[in-house]
């Protein structure tokens, strides 16, 4: 299946309310078929367009690697974000259709790992689920500790306490001691390995004891949803050699405006690492957002060269030699 | 529709093998040289069907399909354990290379090749090599063996399974009977940067870096290509570390009058793909073979182009693809085909 820059059409056939806060939504191809398979810890970026503004979120997979008959994820609202959970919180129904891309893997477990111990705060549970899939099927060992901010949000924490009971030790503020993330790692034997996905401080706490405690970065997973393509502000960039001006949107790469805009630029990896589309900055009044593999620290700082498949502007002025 | 030759010998099968290309074949070669002058880079482009030739089905066949099996099978007999290897902890990814297989030759050559899909329960028909087995997918018991080398002995071309793991690429198992110059064994466990330790310039071109980055980024779904190529004496594919006694000494036997018939261009085309449930990386090589004097004959653009490569190509290189002793007869060979003016790919 090649879906270069496209996207895959799916079906919500199930809208859940976990818990105040959290939506699961159910996933499925709208003619029945299967979906794209995928691995433990798996994400999809959903494509959403609200009027003019185009969100790409990224929410991982909760639903079984081994099942590809659906996909699940789940939504946490933040009001205070840039509005994508909003959309599919108050706006989706069931049979709605969304836009994703197809499933990418940031947070791939250790094959070899004897021993996997999983701390999670609140929604940072999701990729997690896809994970216990994988180990349980591999009848590996694995333990999950698991924070909540209170009674109400433990529908998640439940879900999987029923399905690998001991092995799921749920933390309820309110209710239970907190969360010792020292104590954990420090009574679990060298090797193992810790993966954690929560909030900044959760992250934080359990890098700094797993380091006090000597344990090396090779053992210590945690998620992060790295950017992937060219998404940002949109800015303006004139191709000297079109004599044209073109708009760079907020979800396109120059490339992609340039190429909507009927012109051919030279490419290859679309990825910022082949070098094949460097081009020269001819002028520039502001900074360049240089987000490439291919240059180096010298050519980054000097600003007169640029990579229009990755990188992005934040300047008045661009002109580039295209 | 693919016809195919009914079984040829290699070199490194017989001393008087039969291996000889069509002109189609030829014709269709995704030929690695894009310009007149080559040197590394960073040659990799997403792996969209391209044209009617070798870039047009996701894993390429072609008229040489049936002895290339062949091959393989009587390569793995001859020597158990040096061609083929798996650790333990790539079953999952060789699943996912069964089922990138099977789906691919069953879509892209449906006269072929047939998949049917009943839940877990799996039928597949391989015509030209007359298999038509029934297995349950995820269960290896299913299989006359693993299934990585069951569905590679019906392939063709060289397939390495890479496991992502700190940060790098290790090499977890491989199907390799047309290795250029390596050992399988010798490499099995080692990281990206490991196993390129040898190939000269790679290293402080910064190309390797860039690449793996590049390479950590693979999604599934979003294959890429590149092609890269060396020179091998006489139609040979297994040229392996282990059995290079066998076959280095040919290099001596190479003059400027017999390097048409001796010396063969090898093409390497390498469709990288992310595999979906392992999130191993697949690195397959698939091999062409053609000799100067077949390329020259089919292909005089090609051969006029290959001939101001060779020339002007740096020693480095040279001493690495293994071809210092008889560069300059591979030149004067190929000059008698180079009249000076541009090439040009429409006047073949």
């Amino acid at each position: 299946m090649n879906t270069h820059n496209g996207t895959l059409s799916v079906r919500v056939t199930r809208i859940e309310q976990l818990t105040p806060e959290i939506k699961r939504f159910t996933l499925n191809d709208p003619q029945g078929k299967h979906l794209p398979a995928f691995s433990g810890g798996s994400h999809v970026v959903v494509v959403l367009e609200e009027g003019e503004k185009t969100y790409r979120n990224a929410y991982s997979l909760m639903s079984s690697p081994y099942d590809s008959s659906a996909y699940q994820i789940a939504v946490r609202r933040v009001d205070t974000g840039r509005g994508g959970s909003r959309l599919l919180h108050d706006q989706v129904r069931e049979g709605a259709l969304l836009q994703i891309l197809q499933p990418a893997n940031l947070f791939p477990l250790a094959k070899h790992a004897r021993q996997h111990l999983f701390i999670a705060g609140g929604v940072g549970i999701t990729p997690v689920y896809s994970q216990l899939e994988e180990l349980q099927l591999k009848q590996a060992t694995f333990e999950l500790h698991l924070a909540v901010r209170g009674p109400e949000h433990t529908a998640l924490g439940l879900e999987l306490k029923a399905r690998y009971g001991e092995k799921v030790h749920l933390y309820v503020q309110g209710q239970a001691a907190r969360m010792d993330i020292r104590g954990i790692l420090a009574a679990r034997p060298l090797g193992s390995h810790v993966y954690v996905c929560g909030p900044d401080s959760m992250i934080d706490d359990t890098l700094d004891s797993a380091h006090a405690l000597g344990w090396t970065d090779s053992h210590i997973h945690y998620e992060r949803f790295v950017e992937q393509g060219s998404t940002g502000q949109p800015f303006s960039v004139t191709l000297a050699r079109q004599g044209v001006t073109i708009e760079v949107p907020a979800e396109q790469s120059l490339l992609e405006a340039a190429e909507q805009a009927g012109y051919q630029v030279p490419y290859l990896c679309r990825g910022g690492a082949c070098g094949y589309c460097e081009t020269e900055v001819l002028e520039v009044e502001g900074e360049l957002d240089h987000r490439d593999d291919w240059l180096s620290e010298e050519d980054k700082l000097g600003k007169r060269k640029f990579m229009p498949c990755v990188s992005r502007a934040n300047c008045s002025r661009l002109v580039v030699d295209l | 529709m693919t016809v195919f030759k009914p079984i040829e010998t290699y070199a490194d099968q017989a001393p008087d093998h039969t291996y000889q290309n069509s002109r189609e074949a030829i014709l269709r070669l995704p030929f690695p040289y894009p310009e007149d002058h080559y040197m590394y880079s960073m040659n990799v482009e997403p792996h969209v069907p391209f044209g009617t030739g070798a870039l047009r089905g996701q894993f390429d066949i072609d008229e040489h399909y049936v002895s290339e099996c062949h091959h393989r099978a009587q390569t793995l007999a001859a020597q158990p354990g040096v061609h083929y290897a798996a650790l333990p902890h790539m079953m999952e990814a060789q699943w996912d290379l069964l089922e990138l297989l099977m789906e691919s030759y069953s879509r892209d050559y449906p006269e072929h090749f047939t998949l049917e899909k009943s839940g877990t329960q799996w039928h597949w028909i391989n015509r030209p090599l007359q298999i038509d087995d029934t297995f349950t997918f995820g269960d290896a018991s299913t299989l006359p063996m693993e299934p990585m080398e069951y569905i590679t002995r019906q392939a063709q071309g060289e397939f390495i399974l890479l496991e992502e793991r700190d940060d790098t690429l290790v090499m977890g198992a491989g199907m390799a009977t047309q290795r250029a110059d390596y050992s399988l064994r010798f490499n099995l466990g080692m990281s990206f940067m490991e196993f390129h330790g040898p190939v000269p310039k790679l290293h402080e071109m910064g190309i390797l870096q860039r690449a793996l980055k590049f390479l950590l980024r693979l999604r599934p779904g979003h294959p890429v290509r590149r092609t890269n190529w060396s020179i091998t004496v006489n139609p040979r594919l297994e040229t392996s570390a282990e059995t290079l006694p066998d076959w280095a000494p040919e290099r001596t036997l190479v003059t400027a009058e017999n390097a048409g018939d001796l010396v063969n261009l090898r093409i390497e085309l390498q469709p990288l793909h992310r595999l979906p449930r392992s999130n191993a990386v697949l690195f397959p090589v698939r091999t062409y073979l053609v000799s100067l004097k077949q390329l020259a004959e089919f292909a005089p653009q090609w051969a006029k182009r290959m001939h101001r490569v060779i020339r002007d190509l740096d020693q480095e290189l040279v001493d690495y693809k293994g071809f210092t002793r008889y560069r300059d007869a591979m030149v004067t060979w190929l000059s008698q085909y180079d009249d000076g003016t541009p090439v040009d790919e429409s006047q073949q």
